[in-house]
């Protein structure tokens, strides 16, 4: 072992950093990867810890993500604390494997860094990859920034490895917006961290020779449903294990955590439902909004799945009009997310008016002003009572407006 | 002449699902469709015969694959040698072997993949693939006669 890894009270880290730091100070057994821009340095930092002495781990090099997360859930199934990171394309590989980890229940950390889809070929971050795999089984935390993606990064493990939950858990950030800009970072030291985190305490290891198990058994049309209706509720049951870690996390660290970040949204009369790095553009827009005397706020579900219906339907109810913005392209559709909150609302009595902004694809930027410009949107439609634009727009598109399903106007 | 059944215990086929009984809920299911081998203490189950270990009803030995057949292997003891061959490749361990000593084919577990066939050394062959209807007395009185060497 090499000597204690030093750390400041407070440490300039880029989000990649401080998702490796996490995985440090968990004492990540197993690492499969396959690295990808942007996430790269997540693995590239675990595989240095390990070079240099810091912590007795492997890195098991792997030819593709497929083979990485199937390295993953071998070593999982071996009763190993397991960690990987990927993004985009390679997580686009990974799904198959990400059904098999939740099906057998397994306590995998997955980082991922969001990243475009190709084509057009593009390393720039949206969430087209995040929605790729929501209904993998997964539970999935959205980090806004850097601090968030050590913190949750840490809380994951704690979460996933509980004996009531055994899921795997993604903790999801921006590609390059967070994974590679430079922020002060609060850690917490090894010590703290690691009692935080615990041993791991596997369920069925496969390398208990004197009890040997099978792992993802054919079963067919006799028990498949019956598996996935338990699994099913098994995520939503993790509710309150996840309240519980985040409180915990919130006695050593000071650091709050729900699962929907609410903001200014007590007298809110219109918000933004956003993800990932935008909450934050979307906060600064909504404190604008307020010094021109527009009661404005932003909803973030910062767990995605388990999704908190019942929060933000709370979170929302009482508001006029919502935009729900999604950085991925619909693809035919509506916004996943847009479907989802609309879902919520709709069974709210007063039905608030609902608007999907498509933003930010490939890396576009979406400024301070793109989300005032959505939220005077937002007031339009709350004063006269009903939608006045197209249902679902995009927003920072090149050229002449881009718009579809038109509301019926009188 | 053969008794092919020699593998099945009583306790196999126990816990075999029939329609309407034995069924359990969704809640009552093994999670995360993990089965255990054996029940209890399973350290020193290695050296012991198939038809001795204690097997979980859970585990596959208890449940059977010969629906998934379309043809069956038919062993022939008169021409065997015992050579092993065929239990060395079977992929489903399902060539009965004790004491080195072909004794026949575990009909639960036989997928009719043709390998064992297609290793057999002997001539005629011992093992021979039949229609899953065809009788066992009716396979071995159509056993081909011994192949003469084609002079060159």
């Amino acid at each position: 072992m090499a000597e204690k890894f030093d750390l400041q009270e407070r440490e300039v880290w880029d989000g990649n950093y401080a998702a490796s730091q996490a995985m440090r100070q968990a004492k990540v057994d197993v690492m499969a990867a396959y690295p990808i821009t942007p996430s790269t340095p997540i693995v590239e930092n675990y595989g240095a810890y390990v070079a240099n002495g810091y912590i007795d781990g492997e890195f098991v090099m792997v030819e593709s993500e497929h083979a990485a997360m199937s390295a993953c859930v071998g070593a999982s199934a071996a009763g190993g604390r397991v960690a990987t990171a990927t993004s985009s394309q390679g997580f686009a590989l990974m799904v198959e494997v990400l059904y098999q980890a939740s099906g057998m229940r397994l306590p995998i950390v997955l980082n991922v860094v969001n990243r475009a889809l190709a084509s057009p070929l593009n390393v720039r971050g949206d969430h087209a990859d995040m929605y790729l795999g929501l209904d993998a089984g997964w539970i999935q935390f959205g980090a806004f920034n850097a601090q968030e993606a050590y913190d949750l990064a840490l809380c994951a493990f704690k979460i996933g490895e509980n004996h009531d939950v055994r899921l795997p858990v993604m903790v999801h950030q921006d590609g390059f917006i967070t994974s590679h800009t430079a922020q002060n970072v609060y850690p917490l030291t090894d010590k703290v961290a690691y009692s935080f985190v615990g041993d791991i305490d596997p369920v069925d290891d496969m390398l208990d020779f004197s009890r040997p198990v099978t792992y993802g058994a054919q079963t067919e049309e006799d028990w498949h449903f019956e598996h996935k209706a338990k699994q099913h509720k098994a995520i939503i049951d993790s509710v309150p294990v996840i309240e519980e870690v985040f409180s915990e996390f919130e006695k050593i660290s000071g650091r709050k955590y729900k699962r929907v970040e609410s903001y200014m949204m007590e007298d809110a009369e219109v918000a933004i439902v956003a993800l990932g790095t935008t909450v934050e553009t979307s906060r600064v827009a909504a404190m604008k909004m307020r010094e021109q005397g527009i009661k404005a706020g932003v909803v973030a579900p910062r767990v995605f799945r388990p999704f908190p219906f019942n929060l933000i339907r709370e979170a929302l109810e009482n508001v006029k009009s919502v935009a729900v913005l999604d950085r991925s392209s619909p693809g035919g559709a509506m916004g996943a997310l847009f479907n989802e909150i609309s879902a919520a609302l709709y069974t709210t009595p007063k039905r608030p008016l609902v608007t999907n902004y498509i933003y930010g694809l490939g890396g576009r930027d979406f400024a301070v002003q793109d989300a005032i410009d959505i939220y005077h949107d937002q007031k339009a439609n709350a004063d006269v009572g009903h939608i006045t634009t197209d249902i679902q727009q995009f927003s920072g598109l090149r050229g002449p407006k881009l718009g579809f399903f038109q509301t019926k106007r009188s | 002449m053969q008794d092919l059944n020699l593998c099945a215990t009583e306790k196999r086929g126990l816990h075999k699902l029939e329609a309407g009984k034995n069924l359990i809920g969704w809640d009552e299911v093994v999670q995360g469709s993990v089965l255990t081998s054996f029940e209890g203490d399973a350290s020193s189950v290695a050296h012991l015969k198939q038809e001795e270990r204690d097997y979980s009803h859970f585990n596959s030995y208890t449940a059977t694959v010969a629906s998934w057949r379309v043809k069956k292997p038919v062993f022939n003891i008169d021409v065997c040698i015992d050579c092993q061959n065929c239990w060395v490749w079977c992929p489903d361990s399902s060539i009965i072997s004790r004491d080195k000593q072909m004794l026949g084919i575990d009909y639960d577990h036989c997928k009719g993949c043709e390998v064992c066939v297609e290793v057999c050394p002997t001539n005629p062959k011992s093992l021979l693939m039949f229609s899953e209807q065809e009788d066992l007395e009716n396979a071995l009185s159509q056993w081909p006669e011994k192949k003469k060497k084609e002079k060159k």
